[in-house]
């Protein structure tokens, strides 16, 4: 009997393990349904000694016990087999393009600003902006350039009538965030000014400054430098130079110019520096007290720095542009390289 | 401003250093290079050699063999096709391995000039080469001796073998400074001597200037009557007799050459050279022209004209000074001397004259003369009036020293404005801290001396020289302090003090969220001017009395392109598209931040509104929805909840008349989105169905709202109706929909169109239109009994619009 039982198992999972899917149901029924062959066996127990039955019942259900186990294993054995097949026939070439929406891009000027604003806001500064048809009086007056000053011929300005104009500098928000009588102040002004210049590969009539005003009670000269020194080295990488050398501006005493080491040659020369290694950056200094003065800030106890940046001199250098032309012409084929 | 740096260093004799040097120490105290010149700079092994004998070439009929003795045991060789070669001759040689700077046709000059090997002309051996004054790089401007076709010859005494280019003056270098509008003294070679004597700690050795004359007395040759003592604070004038005219020596040819000035003759020289030296512009009369012997200063009259030296007729006006004599004007005071007092070969009696004018007043009446002249250059930087003597009389000691005539004695002087020296208190505390540096009083007085500056001990206040007439207060004396302590010397620290927030305003924060939106809508930024051409408007067919021509306009644009200040940003969108369109780009999205100026009152006499309009343009792919879901886009992103809604009554002409709507938010328009008629296309040159949407910031700024507040998710499910209706063709969408809202009741979720069609099976004069409603309440399961109510008030509602549900 037992080697009948043995010989049967043996059969059993031998069929199970060479089975399909479809197969597998059929064997199901076959050994474990209600008519199946263990419920055959089963009904021989009757024809046993009393004695025989407890072993005979537990071989059976060793048996069904193995059979169950083996289809369970078959099946999922079989499933693991399918969804390889599926997955293996699913397989793209993933080197083909991309689906994507064409996404815009900024303006030179707007990326170079972006980085400007981004390294002056984290140190602390407010960024605001004031009128770009100006008075005489903000545009000159207040920044300590007085009626019939030269500097006010330099600048070529455009004039609506003898008391507005186009400003020729942010310098002239200086003026009216002192006025706010808001104490201390940081902050930078982008936005467009205007000379009278033809356009030319260098020049426009309309262009872009960022002016930087600090206002407070021990302002330095050095901290000036620190300052300056920190946004060139954000701006153009933590090995760059800075150079001052004195200047003059009528709204600032002591006056200074700021050279960075030429962040492309790295300060050996190049085209781009003339072969000098450096390049002219920007125009800063100490607030001149007389226009303290004006903007009804006591000189005594507050000091200040100022500096004054070109916007589409950044752009055109860092991005190597070499017509400043481009920027207002507005070709997408240009737009879209930033 | 451009010097000899030989010249300085006459002036400053402990200075030695290259140019180089001297360019960069000069630059960081505050006395900015521009760039400069080294005469000598390809000039190697150019000695100087005489022509010993001359024989004709065998094989060349120009050229010829020359021995030529340079200094060494041996004579050389060298053949040569110059035409002047004569034995005897002392000529520049360049011997073999040396460099000369250019060729002899005096064209453009190598940048490595070119070296001189030994050779071999037509079968004879060359040892070098004699060289014409271009090939040492000069012109026949500067060494008016050297032959127009040929070899430069040295004077007779020139020892052999000698440095050609020390004997040529050339071992110099030519600098050229920007100078700050401030330091009106370093327009001049002795201030600007001062400041290298001061950078270089070396002492400053001006000239001596002697009173020279002899015992006559210019009073009883000529007076002097100045009118306008505003315009002309001091005027001085000497006299010189027995005038001989001749080249001045080669010592100051050089230094004006150095200085950029072409050599004339002694007289004009020396003039020259005083301007350089003192700053201070001088101007000879010939005295036999002035009338009455007499000198006038005073304003010209309008209407008047005048013939200036360089022959040109000028047109005068009440605000320019005049030189005059006993009868007529005779020159434009600080400007150009006229035509008929200048001197001339003949000469023989001439009046200097150094004066002092208002330097605004030369500078406007030189902008309105459209006469820009060296002497203009000085003078309307407003010049120290005290300098005039002393220049005048440095002029009279050069025309003594180099025999140029007889000075007559005396000076005229007529003097409004005696300045005196400026005192500012000493603080060298003060300096310290505006400086953020630590040194002594006594370093910080160091610096002064050079400068001419100095204490007065019994006040503690600094005297300044009435020429640095930018010393004024404490601040620029700190300037003075740090320029000679060093820039770089001082530390680099960052401001302390109480901290600041920072960050961007609203505007600007709004900004740059509609900057992503409309990029990655695919809209590439753009820039273009504020100002435009009036005729802007009719290219945008603005009615006649639309306000936005009300235009701010420039009194001095570049011309009519640029003469008004932009009350619309169209024109610089569309001339943006139209710019790619033409350039064969395809599918063009662009987008503007752009400023408009909408004066309050013309003319103007308040700031105007400034406003900032989002501009968005594109053609190609993307119609009017593709634009209008942008705007939501943004409206969304800017935390906008309400739907905007679209009026097609927006009245632009520039727009398609069927294809353009305002746009409302909470009622209110806050911009407009259309098709470009396509008229104003084909004005622009734009040959595709272009889109454009503006909406007016301010606005946007107003309703842009980051506060979000969470409502739960929705716990019970949605009932739906679909409806169809048949619509008359006039009513629109947003009617419809404004509609099922008004009436959909408290459960009403949301309305969406899922098909329109019109055609058809559709009955003439309607349109068949397929709306999807969902209801949800927030608390319960909604019954049939409710929703049934709401499309009941809906279906009634669009009743009476004339809608009926599709059969």
């Amino acid at each position: 009997m037992n080697e009948e039982l043995q010989r049967m198992r043996e059969e059993a999972l031998k069929k199970i393990d060479n089975a399909t899917l479809e197969q597998l149901n059929e064997l199901r029924v076959q050994y474990l349904g209600k008519k199946g062959v263990l419920k055959s066996l089963m009904t021989q127990m009757k024809t046993l000694t009393p004695e025989e039955r407890p072993v005979f019942g537990q071989t059976v259900n060793a048996l069904r016990d193995a059979i169950q186990e083996a289809l369970g294993g078959r099946t999922a054995q079989l499933n693991e087999l399918a969804r390889r097949a599926r997955m293996a026939a699913e397989t793209i070439d993933v080197t083909l393009p991309a689906k994507k929406q064409k996404i815009g891009h900024a303006h030179p000027n707007s990326l170079a600003l972006d980085e400007v604003e981004r390294i002056f806001v984290g140190m602390g500064y407010e960024v605001v902006e004031g009128p770009e048809i100006e008075l005489d009086e903000y545009n000159f007056t207040k920044l300590n350039i007085p009626a019939n000053h030269p500097a006010k011929d330099e600048q070529d300005t455009f004039w609506i009538n003898d008391k507005f104009l186009l400003r020729t500098q942010t310098s002239s928000v200086q003026a009216h965030i002192m006025e706010r009588g808001r104490l201390p102040i940081r902050m930078i002004a982008p936005g467009r000014v205007y000379r009278s210049d033809e356009v030319d590969a260098t020049h426009s009539p309309s262009f872009h400054q960022i002016e930087g005003l600090v206002v407070d009670k021990n302002i330095t000269f050095a901290d000036l430098k620190g300052t300056l020194a920190t946004f060139a080295q954000q701006l153009f990488g933590p090995d760059t130079k800075v150079k001052f050398r004195p200047h003059h501006f009528p709204f600032t005493e002591p006056s200074a110019e700021m050279d960075v080491s030429c962040f492309k040659c790295g300060g050996k020369g190049c085209r781009f520096c003339k072969g000098s290694g450096w390049i002219e950056i920007l125009g800063c200094g100490v607030v001149h007290p007389r226009v303290f003065e004006m903007c009804g800030i006591d000189p005594e106890q507050y000091t200040g720095f100022a500096f004054g940046v070109g916007l589409e001199r950044i752009a055109l250098l860092k991005y190597e542009i070499d017509d400043m032309r481009l920027l207002y012409e507005n070709d997408e084929r240009f737009l879209r390289q930033f | 401003m451009n010097t000899s740096l030989n010249w300085i260093k006459d002036l400053v004799p402990g200075l030695d250093c290259t140019a180089q040097e001297y360019f960069d120490a000069m630059t960081l105290s505050g006395t900015k290079g521009e760039t400069y010149t080294e005469y000598d700079k390809n000039l190697k092994d150019i000695v100087v050699g005489q022509i010993l004998s001359v024989e004709k070439h065998p094989h060349a009929d120009k050229l010829v063999i020359c021995q030529v003795d340079v200094g060494k045991d041996q004579p050389v060789q060298i053949v040569t096709g110059a035409p002047n070669t004569r034995a005897g001759m002392k000529v520049p040689v360049v011997l073999p391995g040396g460099k000369v700077a250019g060729g002899h046709d005096g064209g453009p000059k190598p940048e490595d000039g070119i070296t001189i090997e030994a050779g071999n002309l037509r079968g004879v051996e060359s040892f070098g080469m004699m060289c014409s004054i271009e090939e040492l790089g000069s012109s026949r401007e500067f060494y008016p001796d050297a032959p127009e076709n040929g070899l430069y010859v040295f004077p007779e005494d020139t020892p052999v073998g000698a440095d050609a280019i020390d004997v040529l003056g050339l071992h110099d270098a030519s600098i050229e400074y920007e100078i700050t509008s401030n330091r009106v003294d370093c327009y001049s070679v002795l201030g600007i001597a001062r400041e290298a004597a001061a950078t270089f700690r070396k002492p400053f050795v001006p000239p001596v200037v002697t009173a020279v004359g002899n015992n006559e007395d210019i009073h009883d040759y000529l007076t002097v009557e100045v009118r306008d003592p505003k315009l002309c604070p001091r005027y001085t004038a000497r006299m010189v007799k027995n005038i001989h005219l001749a080249p001045s020596p080669e010592w100051m040819r050089r230094r004006l050459m150095g200085s950029g000035i072409r050599p004339i003759n002694n007289l004009v020289d020396i003039t020259n050279y005083v301007m350089e030296e003192y700053g201070q512009p001088m101007h000879a009369f010939n005295y036999d022209k002035i009338a009455g012997h007499k000198i006038i200063v005073r304003r010209a009259e309008d209407g008047d004209t005048f013939e200036t030296l360089d022959g040109q007729e000028r047109k005068l006006d009440r605000d320019i000074l005049m030189i005059c004599d006993g009868e007529k004007e005779i020159g434009i005071a600080g400007i150009m001397g006229g035509e008929n007092s200048k001197i001339t070969d003949d000469v023989t009696t001439m009046v200097f004259e150094a004066a002092c004018f208002d330097g605004t007043n030369i500078r406007l009446s030189s902008k309105r003369l459209g006469l820009q002249t060296d002497a203009s250059g000085k003078f309307d930087k407003g010049l120290d009036p005290n300098n005039a003597s002393a220049a005048i009389d440095r002029a009279c000691q050069l025309i003594e020293e180099l025999g140029a005539g007889e000075v007559v004695g005396g000076m005229i002087d007529v003097c409004f404005e005696h300045r005196e020296e400026k005192r500012i208190p000493f603080d060298p505390e003060y300096n310290n801290r505006l400086l953020g540096i630590d040194i002594s009083a006594k370093q910080q007085l160091s610096y002064f001396k050079p400068l001419e500056i100095r204490l007065d001990e019994k006040t503690n206040e600094l005297v300044c020289p009435t020429f640095r007439q930018d010393l004024l207060r404490k601040c620029d004396i700190a300037e003075e302090v740090a320029r000679f302590y060093g820039y770089d010397k001082i530390p680099t620290t960052l401001p302390s003090g109480e901290a600041t927030a920072g960050g961007l305003t609203w505007k600007l924060r709004i900004e740059n969220i509609a900057r992503e939106v409309a990029e990655f809508n695919g809209f590439s930024q753009t820039m273009t001017y504020s100002f435009e051409s009036p005729k802007v408007f009719d290219r945008l067919r603005l009615d006649a009395e639309d306000p936005l021509r009300k235009a701010i306009a420039l009194s001095n644009p570049l011309g009519e392109d640029y003469s008004i200040m932009r009350t619309l940003p169209v024109n610089g969108m569309l001339t943006s598209l139209a710019t790619n369109y033409k350039r064969r780009n395809k599918d063009v999205r662009l987008y503007e931040i752009a400023t408009i100026y909408l004066p309050k009152s013309l003319p103007l006499t308040e700031y105007p509104d400034e406003r900032t309009e989002l501009t968005f343009g594109m053609y190609g792919d993307g119609d009017f929805f593709d634009m209008k879901g942008v705007v939501e886009d943004l409206f969304e992103r800017l935390g906008m909840k309400e739907a905007p809604k679209y009026d097609p009554a927006s009245g632009k002409n520039f727009l398609h008349p069927g294809r353009q709507a305002k746009i409302l938010y909470h009622g209110e328009c806050v911009g407009f989105l259309g098709e470009v008629h396509p008229d104003v296309a084909d004005t622009y040159g734009i040959g595709e169905r272009a889109v454009i949407a503006v909406l007016d910031m301010p606005k946007i700024d107003e309703y842009a709202n980051f506060d979000y507040l969470y409502r739960g998710l929705a716990k019970y499910p949605t009932v739906t109706r679909d409806i169809s209706l048949v619509v008359p063709l006039p009513i629109l969408a947003g009617q419809i929909e404004d509609a099922i809202r008004a009436n959909g009741g408290p459960y009403l979720e949301s309305v969406d169109l899922f098909d329109v069609y019109a055609g058809g099976q559709v009955l003439q004069g309607t349109k068949s239109m397929a709306y999807t409603i969902v209801f949800r309440a927030p608390d319960h399961t909604l019954r049939d009994t409710e929703v049934q109510e709401a499309m009941d008030r809906i279906l009634a509602a669009l009743e009476k619009m004339g809608i009926t549900l599709r059969a």
